[in-house]
């Protein structure tokens, strides 16, 4: 899993609620066996005006202004819905690094870590500083700290965030999870022994 | 605390399983790794798991606790015939050929078991109170119903579980949600957690391990009981969990891949002292009362978005919260709906009954009695997707399929179908279906198809009049 310690990005705003799964990755995709290349299927019932992957102008990703976005701005209950973790391959995929919102689905909020990218939860009330310091300040870059759980601007903002240790040592040193606990085995065993498991 | 006092403190069920199963906590490491007795694997979440165990050189630790089952992509007609959708196929496939490498039990596409995993797993037997299970399907909660912790995960713990036999987990918050009362003649399980759904929103349960408790639950049946636990996710609980009393031992008993004789009468000891404590505290206590609760019909595109049958479709400026009503005109634009409709007003094209949440036996039997004597309406196209090969078999046995396809129902093989629309079984742009699945979101059906959740009964009766109608007012035949 590629590593995240810090990352300075530009922010584009998507200002909806309950974001699920199903409008990150469609059905039709999941048809697929590989894990790489979501990224252009991300959000496509929103992006794409049809199956040939005509542009919708309107949608937030297409405009000119927020093309090299690799910081996504939301609001609450991000990723709820299905468990399909093509949701949080194609986020990786098409370039973000980081999500804001101010709460997320458990599911998608776990399968995130497992992906190189990382999910900040920030307050209702610093979201929405977020969103209003966005259209203030457009094009609008946030640097992402995870080493001292940091999200700062050039304009005064310095928001702590909060995330587990686990986690935190997880992504900033890109390891893998089954090798982690394949360190354990010894323990795995014991508790297969003592429960009659062969 | 020292550990005599920790052994004696009151428990709930959740922290019982969870204690059982604990197989390492690192010292001041807030997760643990958690023992997983049984994984479940469908064709859709699985191929990148086994992709990743070749490339790690590594096998599934134990094979013999894994069971598989092709749902997702599959077609519900002309099984005879080879998959026409070359991906899907190729994914079907995938899943067989991985299963035969590693030794995995596969209720294969035409096997007479073969159905929704979430179907076929406890109707098999795999499923076990006061054990840990996971899937890569957000809906694993339904095996809550028995009394064990089960829930969904990502491919990347697919994996993980193969490997290892164990997830890291961090524990959750624990909500019981008791139901005092009885629910009233032609309100269902179905009605029950859609209320409680609309109650504490989307996410007014996640980080929760939730147990429904009360009388309305300890009242239901088995397949009542895993169509609420089913629907946990939906709230944004992970884990939904329900005691297990003598209606879960009999639903258990003498299931192929269940504990059998004696070993099955120790086992219920066993079972029987897994309910919470009577002291056991909740982090969050909730109670409702069951008379409050009438048939449900969702409006907009979460499941948090439904009112009565008798309601109207409401008014975004009705909600307190900026937010809801934000969501609530987004929704009503999507549904093209106009608030203040009555909901008994809203035309259908389509009716959908089936999926992980109600597509066992007795669905299709609450579904057919309503049907018994009439004909799906004009214009509207109803489809009944059984829930497993052994569900199909048992209502054909009733002569149910009978009663459907009279009424005009397409009788259909089974597979998840309409509920994710991977398959060809989907809604046309601004076609509207009243399903008994589980979500309603935006193109959930098919691109541009509007859904209505609701319980088995009440999709009967809508397709027999073409819109909504308070199923509590049904002539019987």
């Amino acid at each position: 899993m590629q590593a995240f310690t810090k990352h300075e990005g530009l922010v584009v705003p998507m200002d909806r609620s309950d974001i699920d799964t199903d409008q990150l990755v469609p059905k039709q995709f999941l048809k697929r066996v590989e894990r790489s290349g979501f990224g252009k299927f991300l959000f496509f019932d929103w992006r794409y005006l049809n199956d040939d992957y005509a542009e919708n102008p309107e949608f937030e990703l297409n405009r000119p202004e927020y093309r090299d976005a690799t910081i996504l701005l939301a609001r609450r209950n991000f990723g709820c819905g299905s468990s399909r973790e093509h949701a949080p391959w194609a986020i990786a995929d098409y370039g973000f690094r980081v999500i804001l919102a101010s709460s997320y689905a458990d599911i998608f909020y776990n399968n995130s870590f497992k992906n190189g990218y990382l999910p900040v939860k920030l307050s209702e009330e610093q979201i929405e500083d977020l969103f209003e310091r966005e259209a203030r300040f457009r094009p609008y870059k946030l640097t992402v700290d995870l080493v001292n759980r940091r999200v700062t601007d050039e304009h005064g903002l310095d928001l702590t965030f909060e995330i587990d240790d686990f986690r935190r040592d997880c992504l900033l040193n890109g390891w893998d999870d089954v090798g982690l606990t394949l360190r354990y085995e010894d323990k795995i065993l014991a508790y297969e022994k003592a429960h009659g498991i062969v | 605390m020292n550990s005599d006092s920790a052994a004696h403190a009151p428990k709930t069920m959740y922290d019982k399983i969870w204690d059982s199963h604990l197989v390492y906590q690192a010292p001041g490491d807030d997760s643990v790794i958690l023992y997983i007795d049984q994984l479940l694997c469908h064709e859709v979440t699985s191929p990148q798991a086994f992709e990743g165990l070749r490339l790690a050189g590594r096998k599934p630790r134990h094979p013999d606790r894994v069971m598989a089952v092709q749902d997702h992509d599959v077609p519900t007609t002309d099984r005879d015939k080879p998959i026409a959708d070359p991906i899907a196929r190729k994914q079907v496939e995938t899943l067989r050929a991985n299963c035969k490498e590693f030794g995995i039990r596969l209720y294969d596409l035409n096997d007479v078991e073969q159905g929704v995993i979430h179907v076929v797993a406890p109707e098999q037997g795999h499923v076990k109170p006061g054990s840990t299970l996971t899937c890569g399907d957000s809906h694993t909660a339904t095996h809550g119903a028995f009394g064990l912790i089960a829930m969904g995960t990502g491919t990347s713990e697919v994996e993980h579980v193969l490997a290892t036999q164990t997830l890291r987990q961090k524990k959750m918050k624990t909500m019981r949600i008791t139901i005092n009362g009885q629910l009233g003649d032609g309100v269902t399980a179905k009605d029950l957690i859609l209320y409680v759904i609309n109650k504490l929103t989307t996410a007014g349960g996640a980080g929760y391990a939730v147990e429904f408790a009360g009388e309305a639950i300890r009242s239901l049946t088995m397949e009542g009981r895993m169509t609420v636990c089913n629907m946990a996710i939906e709230m944004g609980a992970r884990v939904g969990m329900i005691a297990p009393d003598e209606t879960t031992f009999e639903y258990l008993k003498g299931r192929p891949q269940m504990l059998q004789g004696d070993e099955f009468d120790q086992a219920v000891e066993e079972w029987k002292k897994l309910a919470s404590d009577q002291d056991a505290v909740f982090d969050k206590e909730i109670v409702f009362d069951a008379a409050d609760i009438q048939p449900r019909v969702t409006w907009g595109t979460n499941p948090a978005q439904s009112v009565n049958v008798t309601d109207v479709v409401p008014e975004p400026e009705s909600f307190d919260n900026i937010e809801e009503r934000k969501m609530a005109k987004a929704a009503l634009e999507y549904m093209d709906l106009k608030a203040g409709t009555p909901i008994t007003e809203i035309k259908l094209d389509w009716v959908f009954l089936g999926s992980c949440t109600n597509g066992r036996i007795e669905d299709f039997r609450a579904a057919a009695k309503v049907l018994k004597g009439y004909k799906v309406c004009d214009g509207v196209r109803a489809i009944a997707v059984p829930g497993s090969g052994i569900v199909k078999r048992q209502a054909e046995s009733e002569g149910l399929d009978k009663i459907f396809t009279d009424a005009g129902f397409e009788w259909r093989e089974p597979g998840c179908s309409m509920c994710l629309a991977m398959n060809p079984d989907r809604l046309q742009p601004g076609e509207r279906c009243a399903g008994t699945s589980n979500r309603n979101f935006e193109g959930r059906m098919g691109k541009g198809g509007r859904t209505h959740l609701v319980s088995p009964a009440m999709a009967a009766a809508a397709a027999v009049m073409g819109h909504f109608v308070d199923v509590r007012n049904w002539k019987y035949n």
